[in-house]
């Protein structure tokens, strides 16, 4: 268990690889702009030119990828407590799938970004609805109901989302499919993906403790002192609501949200008062690189974010495995 | 008085356990609950333990019902040990000690070093003190089941509900866990309420006994009452016969 000092201190390194992560991004691309030079267009100085191409486009990109991407770890995070699942990620109970029907359809009947984000959002709180309602029933939930529940209903949203794709115009295709695996080019504005990630971390924060009781299992956790059903609604709530938000960001980008925390679990154990913010500051991080890679490797043409992150993350992901104590993880 | 029932009917999936069962317990006892297998001792802790609902009847713990206590509050009065049970995710011994402090904690709180110095002094009385930093994933059978009672003494609650605590142990650690909660009876005095599967014993450390028959019928009160050969034959459904030797009795399948 790391001590409160040891968990500042991890926290304090990931907030500087991420903004080691975020200055990356705002360097990189078809016009290369250099360190000195980006600070000073931030500062308000710079030619114009320079200033577009770094507060108009790549700023709000890479503020946009990291909100999504420490929503997605986050929710991740949480759902692995909730189900007490090491394999659950935000996508596990069905919510993004909600969210793909939403867009798609949307896409389909030829809707612009607003429309697409509308619907996306709206299909991933129907999903978020019917599971909740399906899984409590008579005598409140249990992990693997939940779970099942979960599993049924994204199985549903695939098979719309593979039958809208059979059916759709061919030169909707393309749209169709980046969006299914996740894509930042068609953000807006950050800021209100920032503000639901600071709203999704602190509500949970002051319930780590409580979760890491949760993971143990609900009656244990109830023994010792934790209002379980409560917990359990609120983590549900948060994850969802975290999910939806950055699903209909940027699409369903995979990966992040099962393998960050994850990650974070390898390295500095299930604390979930340390992983939850540290997966927030990791998931963030990952995403802004791998949207980075993903405009710029094959420039000038773009891949969908959702394909790196899963490049990245894989050996990542395998290699702490090899190297993790037998019994960690 | 630490725990009562009023009219206390318990059962599951329409197998009613106990009906109007009125038990109370007072500080320092000790209560052995005893009964075959499937006859809802388990079940019956659990509702004691306010973490499952009574089909009928109220459960009291220090005078108020569970639902007005909270959890945190009751947490600081009773504890529990379950039955088993798995960990889906590795933490260390000592941190498994360690979240029996956490009805102690503000919500801001990090373990304190009296924390930790409370948790060691828990695992060292059963004897797991060198295994503080070990993972719970690699521990055996019997070393879970003394965390788990480590847990339980880091969180130092006045009433301890016991589902099985002689599991998966070798007799002498089944004694050293007897003798243990026999001195904090003395001592704080704690008070315990435990299933058991050995009469022999629940006659030697408990001073009352409950019986269930597993049809909804029960029989409690003073061990030197309730816990004969005769009672204890129709409990089991198999005849037993006293032996006493030392003053202690035990019970022997004839």
């Amino acid at each position: 268990m790391p001590t409160r000092r040891r968990a500042l201190l991890i926290l304090a390194a990931l907030a500087g690889l991420a903004q080691l992560c975020l200055s990356l991004a705002l360097m990189v691309g078809s016009v290369p702009i250099g360190p000195i030079e980006v600070l000073g267009t931030l500062l308000g100085q710079g030619a114009d030119t320079t200033r577009e191409v770094v507060c108009s486009l790549r700023l709000p990109r890479a503020l946009a990828g990291f909100a999504c991407g420490g929503l997605l770890a986050l929710a991740g995070a949480l759902l692995q407590v909730l189900l007490r699942n090491p394999l659950a990620d935000p996508y596990v109970l069905g919510i993004s799938g909600g969210a793909g029907v939403g867009a798609l359809l949307a896409i389909v009947v030829g809707l612009g970004a607003a429309g697409i984000n509308a619907l996306a959002f709206f299909g991933a709180l129907a999903a978020m609805l019917v599971v909740f309602g399906l899984a409590h029933g008579e005598g409140g939930w249990t992990q693997s109901r939940l779970l099942l529940t979960g599993v049924i209903v994204a199985a549903g949203c695939g098979a719309l989302v593979t039958l809208m794709l059979s059916l759709a115009p061919e030169d909707r295709l393309r749209g169709m499919l980046f969006w299914l695996m996740g894509d930042l080019s068609q953000t807006g504005d950050p800021r209100l993906a920032l503000l639901l990630l600071l709203a999704a971390l602190l509500a949970a924060l002051p319930f780590a403790r409580e979760l890491n009781l949760l993971a143990r299992g609900a009656d244990v956790a109830q023994a010792l002192g934790v209002e379980v059903r409560v917990l359990r609604r609120g983590v549900y709530l948060v994850a969802s609501l975290a999910t939806a938000a950055a699903v209909t960001h940027a699409g369903a980008i995979g990966f992040v949200g099962l393998i960050v925390p994850h990650l974070v679990r390898l390295a500095t154990g299930n604390d979930q008062r340390l992983l939850l913010p540290a997966s927030v500051l990791a998931g963030g991080s990952l995403l802004v690189v791998a949207d980075t890679l993903a405009r710029t490797v094959v420039a000038p043409q773009q891949l969908p974010v959702g394909v790196l992150t899963a490049l990245i993350g894989v050996p990542v992901f395998l290699f702490l495995l090899g190297r993790a104590v037998p019994g960690r993880g | 008085m630490l725990l009562s029932t009023r009219g206390l009917r318990v059962g599951v999936a329409g197998r009613t356990f106990c009906r109007d069962l009125t038990l109370e317990v007072r500080a320092g006892e000790r209560l052995a609950i005893l009964g075959r297998n499937g006859a809802g001792k388990s079940t019956l802790l659990a509702v004691l333990a306010g973490l499952r609902k009574p089909e009928a009847g109220e459960v009291l713990l220090a005078g108020a019902a569970y639902s007005r206590l909270g959890a945190r509050a009751s947490a600081r009065i009773r504890g529990w040990l379950p039955q088993g049970g798995s960990d889906a995710f590795s933490s260390s011994v000592l941190e498994s000690a360690l979240t029996g402090r956490h009805p102690h904690l503000a919500r801001w709180d990090w373990e304190s070093d009296e924390d930790a110095r409370i948790a060691y002094q828990a695992l060292a009385e059963v004897g797991l003190a060198g295994l503080a930093q070990r993972d719970t994933r690699t521990l055996s059978g019997g070393e879970r089941q003394r965390l788990a009672i480590a847990t339980l003494l880091a969180q130092a609650p006045r009433l301890y509900l016991l589902d099985e605590p002689l599991a998966h142990l070798d007799l002498n650690h089944q004694m050293a866990l007897l003798e243990l909660f026999a001195r904090l009876a003395l001592d704080q005095p704690a008070t315990c309420v435990m299933v058991l599967h050995e009469p022999g014993l629940a006659a030697r450390f408990c001073t009352h006994a409950l019986l269930m028959f597993g049809d909804g019928t029960t029989r409690h009160g003073r061990c030197g009452e309730v816990i004969t050969s005769e009672s204890l034959s129709a409990l089991y459904g198999y005849p037993l016969r006293e032996i006493v030797e030392d003053g202690q009795r035990w019970f022997m399948p004839a």
